[in-house]
C-alpha cells in the first residue's frame, strides 16, 4: 500500500469502520501503564475495550509522521499484550479529521529516496500490524481520512489508488470501504461536534465489544486485492493468470491514456500491486516502499507538493479582516461571467443582486445559476431544498433597487472602457460610501477604469476565470490608490467563494492575461507556419497543458483574444509580436468566434462530442502563411517556443513587481491558465528545469525570430548564478 | 362573570398551592371556553377503519360531538378540521364531513394542515375567530386515516395521461403512447421523509436521542410507562372523550386498540427501526400509524352560558414555534413551553396537568432533558436559564400518543380534552399542552379549568 496518496474526504458524514480480525485473546507477558502520556497518541480502557485517541498537538489535523508511527506501535503493543483488553477503538480527538495523510514536511525533509523508502517501510509495518491484529480494532473515522490515514482505517481499493479522488462517506459505505456510517448529531447536552465524537466512540465501542464477543461478524474477510471487487466471480477470475495479465494490460493502457505519461506514480502503483499479487505480499510491500522512495524524489513530486503548499498559502487573507463584512453583493451584467460569479456567491450565503439591461439577458443569467445548482442536485451534492434556499439568495433585476445596501459591486459588463466608466458613474450615484467597486476585466487597466471614480480607493480588479464555478483562480488587481481595506474585502469575498487568490499590481493584462498573450501570439504564428490545429493541440496537451492551444483560443473566444492581443500589442510592442492579428480579424469577420458561435478552429455542435476541424479556416491560414524555419520547428521546439515565451513573461512580471511572490505566479499560471501542473508553474519549472537551459532556448529562438524571445534580466541573472532559485 | 365568585371557592377546595395568577382572563378580551370534546376510538391503521374514507371518520367524531353536547346544528357558525395526508377527493374534509353529519349547509367549513399540530391549529383558528368577534360557536377537530393513503402514478405517467386527454388525433395519441416506458408505472408514495432534509422522522428522533445521550433502556421504560398508564386510565374509564363508533359492515368500536403494555425484556428484543443496526428507536418506543378523528366544541363564554352549558375549560394563551428541521425537528415543546408560560405569566410550578404529544420515547425524553438544561437554554434558545422539566407525576398520566395512538391530524384535540378532563378530575387549575410537528414546528397552549 502506498502511503502518500490523497484519497478521500469523508466530510459530510462520520464513518465507523470495522477491520477484519481473527479475534482471539492474546496472552500477555507484561502490563504497562496506560497512563503514560505520549505526544500524539494516548489510550484509555473502557471495560475491555481500549480507546486509542490520536491528537497531534498544536495542529488542526493529524498527519502520519515518524513520532506518530512509533507511538502508535508502542500503544498497539500494549493493547495486544494486555489481558484486560479484548478489542480496541481507534479515534481522533480532532473534530472533522481522522488522519489527513502523510506529513509533507517529513517527506520534503528527505534528501534521498532511501530515506523515504525507510519511512514508507515503517508506515507499512504499522499498517501491517493493524491489519494482522489479533484483537478486533474498530477505526472510528470522523471527517477527512486521507492517504495513509485511510490505510490505518481501511485497506485501499485499486480505483482509488490510481486517481486519488475524494469519496463521500455514503459512497465509501457502498464501496465497502467502511462498514457503518454514523450521522452527525445536532445540539443536545453538548456542542454538536463534541457530542458527535463521543457518540461515534460509543457506537464504535459497542461494535468492538460485539466483534470480540463474536456477536457481530465483519462482512468482509477477503484480502486486500479481493476487497476491491467483491463478487465471487471476479475473485475466481482473478485466480487465472491469463485473466490477471489482461486486467493489468487494460489498466495500464487506460492510465497511460489519461496521464499521457506525465505522471509517473499511477504506473508504479500498478507495478506494485502486480508484484504483490504475483510474488506475494512481502515482495509487494518491499517493491512499494522502494517505488515510493523513488517517486518522492521525482521532479513531478516536488512540483505537486509545491503547488499544494502554494494553494494553501493562497487560501489565506494576508490583508486581515475587512472593516465591514460583505453581506450584500451586486453583480452588473448577467453574462457568462456575471452569472458564474453569482453562482459561486449564492451558495455561500451571500445575498446577491444580478443586474442586466434586458429581461432576456437577465433570464439567461438566472437560468445559468439555476442550472449550476441543479446539476449539483443531480449529482446528489445538494438537496433540492438546499438548491432552492441558495437560489433564493439571488435577486434578478433591471434597475438599481437595493444597491443602496450593497457592500460590494462587481461589474462584469462588456470589455469597453467607456461602458465601464458609464456604469461606474451610475453605480456610484446609488451605492453607500463603504461599498467596494470591483471590475471583472481581463485586460483593461484598473487605474484607467478608476479614473472615472469619485473614490478610487474603493476601486479594485477582480479577475475571474471562465467557467467561474470550475476555475479555482481569482486574480485580484490593486492600483496605487486602492486601499488596504478594499483589498482585504475583495480577498475575503473571493475566499468565501472558494477561490484560490493571487493579488497582483495593476498594469496592462495584469499577470495572467499578460503571460497568456505572448504564448497566444506564438500559437497564431505556429498555425500560420502550417501546423494544423489538431497537431498543435496534441503537442500542447502532451506537454501537460490540460487544454490544447488551438482549442483554448476557441474557448476564450476569438474576439476576446483579438481584443487582448490588440490592446497589449499596442502597449508592449515587439515583445508581443509573432503571429499576425489579421488571422483573428478575418476569423471574426466570418463569424468564427470560437465555441460560443459554434465555429472557430473547430466546429461545435450541440450533442456532438467529437470535434471536427473547421475547414474554412484553411483558406485564411493559407492566405496569411508564414515561412517556417526548420531548425526551430521540431515538435519539441514548437512546445518550447510556447512555454518559454510564457515563462519569460511570467518572470518579467516578478521582475517588474506586478507579482509579489513566485508562489503566486505559479498558482496563477496553473489554476488560471492551465500551465502544466506536473511542472509546478513557470517559476518552479525554471528551478527544476534550469534557468540556463531556458535562456539557451530563448536565445536560439531570438536568433530566428527576434526580440519577442529576448530573455528578461531576472531570468538571465538566474541563469548566470546557478545557486539562485525562486524557491530556496 | 362566574369566575369572579368561583375562584376563591376553588382556591379553598383545591389542594394546590397558590398560583402566580388567579386566572388568565384578560380585560377587554372575550373568554373562550371548551364545552366538551370527543374522539372516535384511535385504532391501529389497517384494522376496523381500513375500508373507510377520512370524511367518514371525521363525520363520526362530529356526530359524537353533536350527541354529547346536544348543540343545535344551526347554531354552529363555523367548522374547522385539521388533517395531514389529504385524500384528494375530499381535500376540504371538514366540509364533506359536516355535510354528511347533518350540519346546516349554511355553515362554512375549512381544513387546515400543520403536520402533527393540525388540529391544534384548527382549535386556535377557532379561538381567533371567536376572540375577534367574527363567530360565537365553532367546532374544531381533526382526522387522519393512515389505512389508506393516496398513492400516485409517477410524474411521467401522469404527464402522459394528461397529454393523452388533450390529444385530438389518433396519430397524436399513438405518438404519446409510444413514449411509454415500463418505469412510468412505478408508483409515488406519500413522503415519509421531511421534504426539506429528506430525513425520516424516526431517523431524526434517533439522532436526537443520541444527541441527548438517551439510552435504549430509558426509551423502552418510558414507552412502557405510557402503555401502562393508558391501560390503567382505560380500565378506570378515564378516557371519557372516546365515543363508540358503529363502523358500517363491522362491529361497533368502543375503545382504543393500540394500548399494549409489554415487558422490558420483550421490548429489548426488537431491532432498531431506523438507524440500523445500532440505533435506539424501535417500533415499541415509537408512536404507531393510527386512524382516528376528534372534535371539540368551542364557544365564547357568554354564549355558552346563555345556552345553558357548563364549560369544561378555558382556552388561554398559545404559541407556535419553529426551528431547524434537521437537528431540532422534534424539539418544539422545549421551545414552546417557556414561551407560552412567559406569555401567560405563569411558571412551571403553576401547571397541574401536562399533556405532551409523544411522537417517540426518545423525543419526549430529549425534550425533558433539553428543558432541564441551562446550557441548551443559553446556547440555543437565547434564554438565561432553563425552564425546568415537568414533574412526571403530572405528566401524561393517562397515557399518550405512544400508547393511545397518534392520528396526525386528530391528536391536538385529544391533548386538549385530556388536559381539561384531568383538571376537572384532579381539581387542578392550569394545564399545559405541547406538541412537536414535522417541519421543525411546535405548539403550546395553556388550558385553564372552568371553575366548578
Amino acid at each position: 500500500m502506498v502511503a502518500s496518496r490523497a484519497v478521500g474526504s469523508l466530510s459530510r458524514f462520520t464513518a465507523s469502520r470495522m477491520l477484519r480480525c481473527p479475534g482471539y485473546i492474546c496472552r500477555s507477558f507484561t502490563r504497562s501503564s496506560a497512563l503514560l502520556t505520549r505526544t500524539h497518541i494516548n489510550y484509555g480502557v473502557k471495560g475491555d475495550v481500549a480507546v486509542i485517541r490520536i491528537n497531534s498537538p498544536n495542529s488542526k489535523v493529524n498527519t502520519l509522521g515518524q513520532e506518530v508511527h512509533s507511538e502508535f506501535i508502542e500503544v498497539m503493543n500494549e493493547v495486544w499484550s494486555s489481558n484486560q483488553i479484548r478489542s480496541a477503538v481507534l479515534i481522533s480527538s480532532k473534530p472533522g479529521c481522522f488522519i489527513a495523510g502523510a506529513d509533507l514536511n517529513m517527506l520534503t525533509a528527505c534528501t534521498t529516496s532511501q530515506e523515504v523508502t525507510q519511512i514508507s517501510q515503517e508506515a507499512q509495518r504499522m499498517f501491517e500490524k493493524v491489519e494482522k491484529s489479533t484483537k478486533p480494532i474498530v477505526a472510528a473515522i470522523n471527517g477527512s481520512c486521507l492517504g495513509g490515514g485511510l490505510e490505518v482505517g481501511v485497506p485501499a481499493a485499486f480505483d482509488m489508488m490510481l486517481t486519488g479522488r475524494g469519496i463521500r462517506a455514503d459512497r465509501a459505505k457502498k464501496m465497502g470501504l467502511v462498514d457503518q456510517l454514523v450521522e452527525p448529531l445536532g445540539p443536545g447536552i453538548k456542542p454538536p461536534e463534541e457530542r458527535t465524537i463521543e457518540y461515534l466512540e460509543e457506537v464504535a465501542i459497542t461494535f468492538a465489544k460485539g466483534l470480540a464477543d463474536k456477536k457481530i461478524s465483519p462482512k468482509r474477510d477477503k484480502g486486500l486485492v479481493e476487497t476491491f471487487y467483491l463478487t465471487e466471480l471476479t475473485s475466481y477470475a482473478m485466480s487465472i493468470p491469463f485473466v490477471r495479465q489482461q486486467i493489468y494490460k487494460k489498466v495500464e493502457e487506460k492510465v497511460r491514456k489519461q496521464t499521457k505519461g506525465l505522471y509517473p506514480a499511477p504506473l508504479k502503483i500498478i507495478d506494485v500491486v502486480k508484484t504483490g499479487i504475483e510474488q506475494g505480499s512481502d515482495a509487494g510491500y518491499l517493491s512499494e516502499s522502494q517505488k515510493f522512495g523513488e517517486l518522492a524524489m521525482t521532479k513531478e513530486s516536488k512540483a505537486l507538493m509545491g503547488l499544494y503548499r502554494g494553494q494553501t498559502l493562497c487560501k489565506k487573507n494576508k490583508f486581515g479582516a475587512p472593516q465591514k463584512e460583505v453581506k450584500q453583493l451586486a453583480i452588473l451584467g448577467a453574462g457568462l461571467m456575471g452569472a458564474g460569479i453569482a453562482q459561486v456567491s449564492v451558495d455561500k450565503g451571500l445575498q446577491t443582486i444580478l443586474k442586466d439591461a434586458t429581461l432576456a439577458a437577465l433570464g439567461r443569467g438566472q437560468q445559468q445559476v439555476f442550472r449550476g445548482l441543479n446539476d449539483k442536485v443531480k449529482k446528489k451534492a445538494l438537496t433540492s431544498f438546499e438548491r432552492d434556499t441558495f437560489f433564493s439568495n439571488l435577486t434578478g433585476q433591471l434597475d438599481y433597487q437595493g444597491f443602496e445596501k450593497a457592500d460590494m459591486v462587481i461589474e462584469a459588463v462588456f470589455e469597453d472602457l467607456s461602458l465601464k466608466h458609464k456604469v461606474l458613474k451610475e453605480v456610484e450615484a446609488v451605492i453607500p460610501d463603504h461599498c467596494v467597486f470591483a471590475s471583472n476585466t481581463s485586460a483593461l487597466p484598473i487605474n484607467e477604469i478608476a479614473a472615472a471614480s469619485k473614490r478610487p480607493e474603493k476601486v479594485i480588479g477582480m479577475h475571474y476565470f471562465s467557467p467561474v464555478d470550475k476555475m479555482q483562480l481569482l486574480e485580484i488587481i490593486t492600483t496605487q490608490k486602492t486601499s488596504k481595506d478594499t483589498t482585504a474585502s475583495a480577498v475575503e469575498v473571493g475566499l468565501k467563494q472558494g477561490k484560490v487568490i493571487i493579488v497582483v499590481k495593476d498594469g496592462p493584462g495584469f499577470y495572467t492575461t499578460r503571460c497568456l498573450a505572448p504564448m497566444m501570439s506564438e500559437v497564431i504564428r505556429i498555425l500560420q507556419e502550417g501546423v494544423g490545429p489538431k497537431k498543435l493541440d496534441s503537442l500542447t496537451t502532451s506537454f501537460g497543458f490540460p487544454v490544447g492551444a488551438a482549442t483554448l483560443v476557441d474557448e476564450v473566444g476569438v474576439d476576446v483574444a483579438k481584443h487582448v492581443a490588440e490592446n497589449l500589442g499596442n502597449v508592449f510592442g515587439e515583445r508581443f509580436a509573432g503571429g499576425s492579428l489579421e488571422v483573428l480579424k478575418q476569423m471574426i469577420s466570418k463569424g468564427f468566434l470560437g465555441r460560443k458561435s459554434g465555429k472557430g478552429f473547430y466546429i461545435y455542435q450541440e450533442g456532438v462530442k467529437s470535434k471536427n476541424l473547421n475547414s474554412d479556416i484553411d483558406s485564411i491560414l493559407a492566405s496569411l502563411k508564414m515561412p517556417s524555419q526548420p531548425d526551430v520547428s521540431s515538435d519539441e521546439d514548437i512546445q518550447y517556443r510556447l512555454v518559454t515565451r510564457f515563462v519569460n513573461e511570467a518572470v518579467l512580471c516578478l521582475q517588474e513587481g506586478v507579482l509579489a511572490t513566485p508562489t503566486e505566479g505559479d498558482i496563477g499560471a496553473v489554476f488560471g491558465l492551465g500551465f502544466p501542473p506536473s511542472l509546478g508553474g513557470p517559476f518552479r519549472f525554471v528551478d527544476l528545469y534550469g534557468a540556463q537551459k531556458i535562456v539557451d532556448r530563448l536565445r536560439k529562438y531570438e536568433a530566428a525570430y527576434g526580440k519577442q524571445f529576448t530573455p528578461c534580466q531576472l531570468l538571465v541573472d538566474h541563469a548566470s548564478s546557478p545557486n539562485k532559485k525562486f524557491y530556496q | 362573570m362566574t369566575w369572579v365568585t368561583g375562584w376563591p371557592l376553588y382556591g379553598l377546595t383545591s389542594a394546590v398551592k397558590a398560583k402566580s395568577k388567579q386566572t388568565l382572563a384578560k380585560p377587554n378580551m372575550r373568554n373562550i371556553v371548551v364545552v366538551d370534546g370527543v374522539r372516535t376510538p384511535f385504532l391501529l391503521s389497517g384494522t376496523s377503519y381500513k375500508d373507510l374514507m377520512p370524511h367518514d371518520l371525521a363525520r363520526a367524531a362530529l356526530s359524537g360531538l353533536l350527541h354529547r353536547t346536544s348543540v343545535p346544528k344551526d347554531v354552529v357558525d363555523y367548522i374547522i378540521f385539521g388533517t395531514v395526508i389529504q385524500e384528494v377527493k375530499t381535500s376540504n374534509v371538514a366540509r364533506e364531513a359536516a355535510l354528511g353529519a347533518g350540519f346546516s349547509d349554511k355553515t362554512p367549513a375549512h381544513t387546515v394542515t400543520m403536520a402533527c399540530i393540525s388540529s391544534n391549529q384548527a382549535m386556535t383558528t377557532a379561538v381567533g375567530l371567536i376572540a375577534s368577534g367574527q363567530c360565537d360557536v365553532v367546532v374544531a377537530g381533526g382526522v387522519e386515516l393512515m389505512s389508506d393513503v393516496p398513492i400516485r402514478h409517477s410524474r411521467k405517467m401522469r404527464k402522459m395521461m394528461l397529454d393523452l386527454s388533450k390529444a385530438k388525433t389518433l396519430g397524436q395519441r399513438l405518438s404519446l403512447v409510444s413514449k411509454f416506458r415500463l418505469n412510468f408505472l412505478s408508483p409515488e408514495l406519500p413522503a415519509v421523509a421531511e421534504f426539506s432534509t429528506n430525513e425520516t422522522m424516526g431517523h431524526s428522533a434517533d439522532r436526537l436521542a443520541a444527541a441527548f445521550a438517551i439510552s435504549r433502556l430509558e426509551q423502552d421504560e418510558y414507552a412502557l410507562r405510557s402503555h401502562s398508564l393508558a391501560k390503567k386510565a382505560q380500565g378506570e374509564g378515564l378516557l371519557s372523550d372516546v365515543v363508540p363508533f358503529k363502523v358500517p359492515g363491522k362491529d361497533t368500536v368502543t375503545q382504543d386498540n393500540g394500548i399494549r403494555p409489554s415487558s422490558l425484556e420483550q421490548m429489548a428484543k426488537l431491532k432498531p427501526a431506523f438507524i440500523k443496526p445500532y440505533g435506539t428507536v424501535t417500533a415499541a418506543n415509537s408512536s404507531f400509524l393510527t386512524d382516528g378523528a376528534s372534535a371539540v366544541l368551542i364557544l365564547a363564554e357568554e354564549k355558552a352560558l346563555a345556552m345553558g352549558y357548563k364549560p369544561k375549560a378555558y382556552l388561554r394563551d398559545f404559541v407556535y414555534v419553529s426551528q431547524d428541521p434537521k437537528d431540532q425537528l422534534l424539539l418544539g415543546p422545549t421551545y414552546a413551553t417557556p414561551k407560552v408560560l412567559e406569555k401567560a405569566g405563569l411558571t412551571m410550578n403553576d401547571i397541574d396537568a401536562f399533556e405532551f404529544h409523544e411522537a417517540f420515547s426518545g423525543q419526549i425524553l430529549a425534550n425533558l432533558k433539553a428543558m432541564d438544561s441551562d446550557w441548551f437554554a443559553q446556547n440555543y434558545m437565547g434564554r438565561k436559564t432553563k425552564v425546568g422539566s415537568p414533574p412526571l407525576e403530572k405528566f401524561n398520566i393517562w397515557g399518550g400518543s405512544l400508547s393511545l395512538g397518534h392520528p396526525f391530524g386528530a391528536t391536538g384535540c385529544r391533548l386538549v380534552m385530556a388536559t381539561a378532563n384531568r383538571l376537572q378530575k384532579e381539581g387542578g387549575q392550569y394545564g399545559l399542552v405541547a406538541a412537536c410537528a414535522a417541519g421543525g414546528q411546535g405548539h403550546a397552549m395553556i388550558v385553564e379549568a372552568y371553575p366548578k
